[in-house]
């Protein structure tokens, strides 16, 4: 009796409930600014990197080398470590504007950066998933490689990775949490400060809320996407 | 040296002592061809005879390793062609259609003379209107590929290779993946192109319609041209063997029509 009576009082104490959600949701709008600018950036640099990596010829073998010790380093790197060394190594390098932006800022570059790798691997997936006649097409009308790339290639590659880059941003808004380690203001920092002022759990709690509240609405989304998809298909094959 | 097809002057397509190979494996055997202007050239042989690949290597799809090929007065293996401007005189039609999936049959035949030729867009879509009203085609403009038969998208992949006006038509077995009866409508358009006196090189394995339409037909084996002549003759008396060979297989399997 005494244990469930912890349990209630640690976790699920309305009165810390009431008392912590305004210091977390706080927080939790910084989370919801730096998913929404990383993703954005993401989209764009990931295709960037993704077709850079994909360039013919010997002549971008360097570029192709570059794009390819980028997404290398920052898959291989914890998030955490990637934190901690822009964090606190941009500042401490004195560099004029880059060492004296808002810690914000520097948790969306985390952000940007490590996620720019996963997601120019999922579009780099895409883009080879488009067969190689398609681009033959393109390019045997008259089209320069880059215009097949944009109007043939790249929109049936989008196409095709929707689902596994929603995946992404779903890892992605989670992982926003992890940039606390630098002292961002986020929801998992303050319900930290919560936590340590009621002593008690509800603030992880709230903040645990917050994240599911957000991702679950994504998650049936792309698997709205997948069905749809997988219902086309089926009708194509007959 | 193979004959040519007569007529004056150089021939638009002029191809000297091609070769190519894929790996170790030589696909192009030392090929001459001439094509002249306004003239229809038939590539026949069994699959793996170096028909397709050497249309590929026409339009520059697959490089050419060994050997001279000039289109329209201008080399195309010396290493300084401007390849997108070559693409642009020279359409290719290909086996499976390649229609772009993601857009619709007005979009897939107006792309290129707007990206490649820098046409406006009202004036791209409407001379593909008049290309699609002339294959019987205009009310499918606002259709995805999907949702046309294979002939229909066939039809439209020639219109769209049209669009970019080509001096020169690359046609890669067009019909071969089609149900037969949706052949028909396909061939009537290519005759149509043969009579506007468009200039064509055709890989293919109607040898009724080669008979019909082709100024010379060419017998392609391993790699090689090794037999070049006009249709009547090549179909009735035939002087190699393995021509001969090769036409009483395909009679036999019912295609000669």
């Amino acid at each position: 009796m005494h244990a469930l009576h912890q349990v209630l009082h640690l976790f699920f104490n309305l009165q810390s409930f009431t008392k912590n959600v305004p210091d977390v949701w706080a927080g939790f709008q910084i989370n919801i600014k730096m998913m929404v600018v990383a993703e954005g950036l993401v989209l764009v640099f990931a295709l960037t990197l993704a077709i850079v990596r994909g360039l013919p010829g010997p002549a971008a073998k360097p570029l192709r080398a570059l794009a390819i010790a980028y997404t290398d380093f920052f898959r291989g790197t914890p998030i955490i470590i990637v934190a901690l060394f822009i964090g606190f190594g941009l500042p401490g390098l004195q560099l004029g504007y880059i060492s004296n932006l808002s810690i914000v800022t520097y948790g969306i570059i985390v952000l940007t950066l490590v996620y720019t790798a996963y997601v120019t691997e999922v579009y780099r997936a895409g883009i080879e998933s488009v067969h190689p006649s398609q681009r033959a097409a393109g390019r045997s009308l008259g089209l320069t490689y880059m215009q097949s790339m944009r109007y043939v290639v790249v929109p049936q590659a989008v196409r095709r990775v929707i689902p596994p880059l929603l995946n992404d941003f779903v890892g992605l808004q989670k992982d926003t949490a992890l940039v606390s380690v630098i002292g961002v203001g986020e929801a998992a920092y303050q319900a930290q400060a919560g936590s340590t002022n009621s002593t008690d759990f509800v603030p992880y709690l709230i903040a645990a809320c917050f994240f599911i509240l957000i991702t679950i609405p994504l998650a049936r989304f792309t698997d709205h996407l997948v069905a749809q998809r997988e219902r086309r298909e089926r009708a194509q094959a007959f | 040296m193979s004959a040519s097809a007569g007529g004056n002057g150089t021939a638009f397509v002029h191809v000297r002592g091609v070769s190519k190979w894929f790996g170790s494996l030589q696909v192009l055997n030392r090929i001459d061809l001439d094509v002249q202007e306004h003239n229809v050239v038939c590539l026949i042989g069994a699959s793996g005879s170096g028909k397709s690949t050497l249309l590929r290597c026409l339009n520059l799809l697959e490089r050419v390793e060994e050997g001279e090929i000039v289109v329209d007065g201008q080399p195309l293996t010396n290493g300084k062609v401007d390849v997108n401007a070559l693409r642009k005189k020279i359409g290719i039609v290909f086996q499976a259609y390649n229609l772009f999936p993601h857009m619709t049959v007005i979009q897939n035949v107006s792309l290129a003379p707007r990206k490649a030729l820098g046409v406006s867009r009202h004036e791209a879509e409407e001379r593909a209107h008049v290309l699609l009203r002339r294959i019987g085609l205009e009310e499918k403009a606002d259709e995805f590929p999907d949702r046309l038969s294979g002939g229909q998208q066939q039809r439209v992949a020639i219109v769209r290779a049209l669009a970019m006006e080509p001096k020169l038509m690359l046609l890669d077995e067009i019909t071969s993946a089609l149900d037969p009866q949706l052949v028909s409508d396909v061939l009537n358009l290519v005759r149509e192109l043969a009579q506007s006196g468009m200039t064509m090189i055709l890989a293919t394995h109607e040898m009724g319609f080669a008979r019909e339409v082709a100024d010379n037909v060419c017998f392609l084996d391993g790699g090689s041209i090794l037999e070049e002549g006009k249709p009547e003759q090549i179909f009735t008396e035939p002087r190699e063997p393995r021509t001969r060979e090769f036409l009483s297989r395909v009679l036999e399997a019912g295609r000669m029509a």
